[in-house]
């Protein structure tokens, strides 16, 4: 079999096993719509929250990004998975407990304002948003790269995989193929990089591989600082970032991950609040195997392509990089005309121009691996893409009929309510992928808003309201307009009205867009603080309800009242 | 004069001790080895690693991991101690 029928059969039959799934697990009320009943076991809901937290982007694009950043991509690996201790320690096990079905249900009641509640909802519907374009355009790129269909298939089938599942199973539906998901992406990015790991450091285990040695006695990171400083590049092991840049980024990256809904409404859907914790125990373990693999294919990744590029003629590279330059993830210009590869730093003699998606996606091929690993490796992402999708649209869709839908109209009935939600997939769904095929020019910047917001909207209220009885409804809605107002503003001036000032010159203090989330939690933090200290106390009945969350006896099954 | 604290005051203030012990171990493994002392770090050496090299993207993580599974089974205890548990 050649290496696109392997392709095909391999994502044909995990799409086959994702609809399987969906049609055993469907739903039948609105608790299992929302919350999948309430009855995951910590084991599932872990792998379930790992599958729908890593996206196209941790699967394809991260170990790209800490190639050509070296140390400064850290940021990414210490934020994405250090968010989930604050997630555990200070915000899961009291949402369980809260046991309703959504982050604005929690800020509704806790702020006994539907003021806040609508707040939380455009909050929750931004940020879920942005994110999901990212995610239908990254299954429409894995479409077109592996099975050779125009982009714009891809989302479409892509969309009609996540319609049929999300629609049919909601929250149930989605858990369930989450589980399987994980497996194949986990499986998928595992393979090439032990079979790397092993030829370039004998070592199977890429974590320890990337502190091995290349060369007898020479440490691959050591060959890499050294081969790159020859270059003209910077240490690997090294950064460019400031301190305090460095700090703000990491520390928002955190924060937003643990205010992202999609991420906290899992924990929703576990029995009990010690399930809660375990299970976020369980998602940062399935979570840490692969965010602990990416620095290493990220290391071998950039070793690899200079040591079968640079300096050599371009006429005999490896099979690999001529397959890759086809589809323009490798671009190759001989400008000094030397019948040689340089690759520079300086933009102008540079003549290797590499995507960051390549460390991934040609692993396989790098590794000399059999064509099924390459038709793996596309199944594995293309799961990765759409665990994530089903996610965020599960949130879309639940802000929709149950915070607005069934806060204003509190008489509809269950079955009612059911047919809102799934409408609102479905609409969801087609709205994603029109931006899928159609993607705003500024996707890559959208994910800094998604994450600077849940950072400065979602993270302090809700740690205030769970930490704090002092905190009200006046402080809560003042302190998230703050937030966001401030962070929406400072992302904006730099992204879009004067992307020309985004350098470090011009930055407050040095913070980077992305790593300004950090101080519009700040803002949040002090904004709700004062202003709940000059207006009256919360009422009894939420002073009793703060009470109830902090402990976890009487956790119960989650409802509707 | 004042009252003795209750119970529930008691284990919420042990669940709030918990809580500042392993989030001060969170700051140091990731804001303090794997960025505020990177550099000292990285004069030390375990195999190929500068510590803080791995520190910042492999050691961090690790712990995190470890943080969460100890206040897993620390407040499993605690709960039970106060008799708040679930079953």
């Amino acid at each position: 079999m050649d290496l696109l029928a392997w392709t095909y059969l391999l994502v044909g039959l995990s799409f086959a096993l994702y609809l399987g799934i969906a049609i055993w697990s469907r739903a039948g009320s609105t608790e299992e719509f929302y919350i999948a009943g309430g009855g995951v076991s910590p084991l599932a809901n872990g792998l379930a929250t790992a599958a729908d937290w890593m996206s196209a982007a941790s699967f394809m694009s991260m170990a790209g990004i800490i190639s050509f950043s070296g140390y400064d991509g850290s940021v990414y690996l210490m934020g994405w998975t250090g968010g989930y201790v604050l997630l555990a320690l200070l915000l899961a096990p009291y949402l369980r407990k809260f046991g309703k079905f959504t982050v604005p249900d929690f800020v509704g009641d806790r702020y006994y304002s539907n003021k806040a509640r609508v707040v939380a909802v455009i909050c929750a519907l931004f940020i879920s948003f942005t994110y999901v374009a990212g995610q239908m355009r990254g299954v429409g790129i894995v479409f077109s790269r592996y099975l050779e269909l125009p982009i714009e298939w891809g989302v479409v089938i892509g969309m009609a995989i996540v319609f049929f599942y999300a629609v049919l199973g909601g929250m149930k539906g989605i858990t369930y193929t989450q589980v399987a998901q994980y497996c194949v992406l986990i499986f998928a990015y595992m393979v090439p990089a032990i079979f790397i790991s092993m030829q370039l450091t004998g070592n199977p285990i890429p974590q320890l591989g990337l502190g091995g040695d290349v060369a007898e006695g020479v440490p691959l990171l050591d060959k890499l600082d050294g081969v790159l400083g020859d270059l003209g590049f910077s240490d690997y092991t090294s950064g460019k970032k400031s301190i305090p840049d460095l700090f703000m980024i990491t520390l928002a990256l955190m924060v937003g991950t643990a205010g992202l809904p999609h991420v906290i409404v899992r924990f929703f859907t576990v029995p009990k609040v010690k399930d809660a914790r375990l299970s976020a125990g369980y998602a940062l373990a399935f979570i840490a195997i692969l965010y602990t693999t990416a620095p290493a294919v990220a290391a071998f990744g950039m070793y690899n392509i200079i040591q079968s590029t640079s300096e050599k003629p371009i006429d005999q590279l490896p099979e690999w990089v001529q397959n890759w330059q086809q589809t323009k993830l490798i671009q190759i210009e001989d400008k000094n005309g030397d019948g040689l590869v340089q690759y520079l730093p300086d933009p102008a003699s540079n003549e290797l121009k590499i995507d960051k998606d390549i460390m991934v996606l040609a692993g396989p091929e790098i590794a000399q691996l059999p064509d099924w690993v390459v038709g793996l490796v596309a199944a594995g992402a293309m799961a990765a893409a759409l665990s994530t999708a089903a996610g965020l649209l599960l949130v879309i869709s639940t802000s929709i009929s149950r915070d607005l839908f069934k806060t204003f109209r509190p008489d509809i009935s269950d079955k009612k309510e059911l047919r809102i939600a799934r409408i609102s997939a479905a609409g969801a769904v087609i709205l994603a992928g029109y931006f899928g095929i159609n993607p705003p020019g500024f996707v890559a910047e959208v994910v800094a808003f998604a994450f600077g917001l849940a950072a400065s909207s979602f993270f302090p209220v809700i740690l205030l309201g769970i930490f704090s009885t002092r905190v009200n409804k006046e402080g809560a809605i003042a302190g998230m307009l703050t937030g966001l107002v401030f962070t929406i503003s400072y992302i904006s001036y730099f992204k879009f009205v004067h992307p020309e000032l985004n350098t470090a010159e011009h930055w407050w203090w040095g913070i980077s867009p992305e790593g300004i989330g950090s101080l519009g939690m700040a803002l949040n933090f002090l904004v709700c603080f004062g202003v709940s200290w000059l207006t009256p106390p919360p009422p009894k009945n939420v002073q009793e309800l703060i009470q109830e969350i902090r402990i976890p006896k009487g956790a119960g099954q989650a409802s509707n009242h | 004069m004042s009252p003795s604290p209750t119970k529930m005051e008691q284990y919420w203030k042990k669940n709030l001790q918990t809580l500042a012990i392993l989030l001060f171990i969170w700051f140091i493994v990731s804001f303090g080895c794997g960025i505020l002392w990177v550099e000292e770090l990285n004069t030390i050496r375990i195999g190929g690693f500068k510590l803080g090299f791995w520190f910042a993207q492999q050691g961090a993580i690790y712990a995190f991991l470890v943080l969460i599974f100890v206040y897993v089974v620390r407040m499993n205890k605690l709960d039970k101690e106060f008799n708040v548990n679930e079953d």
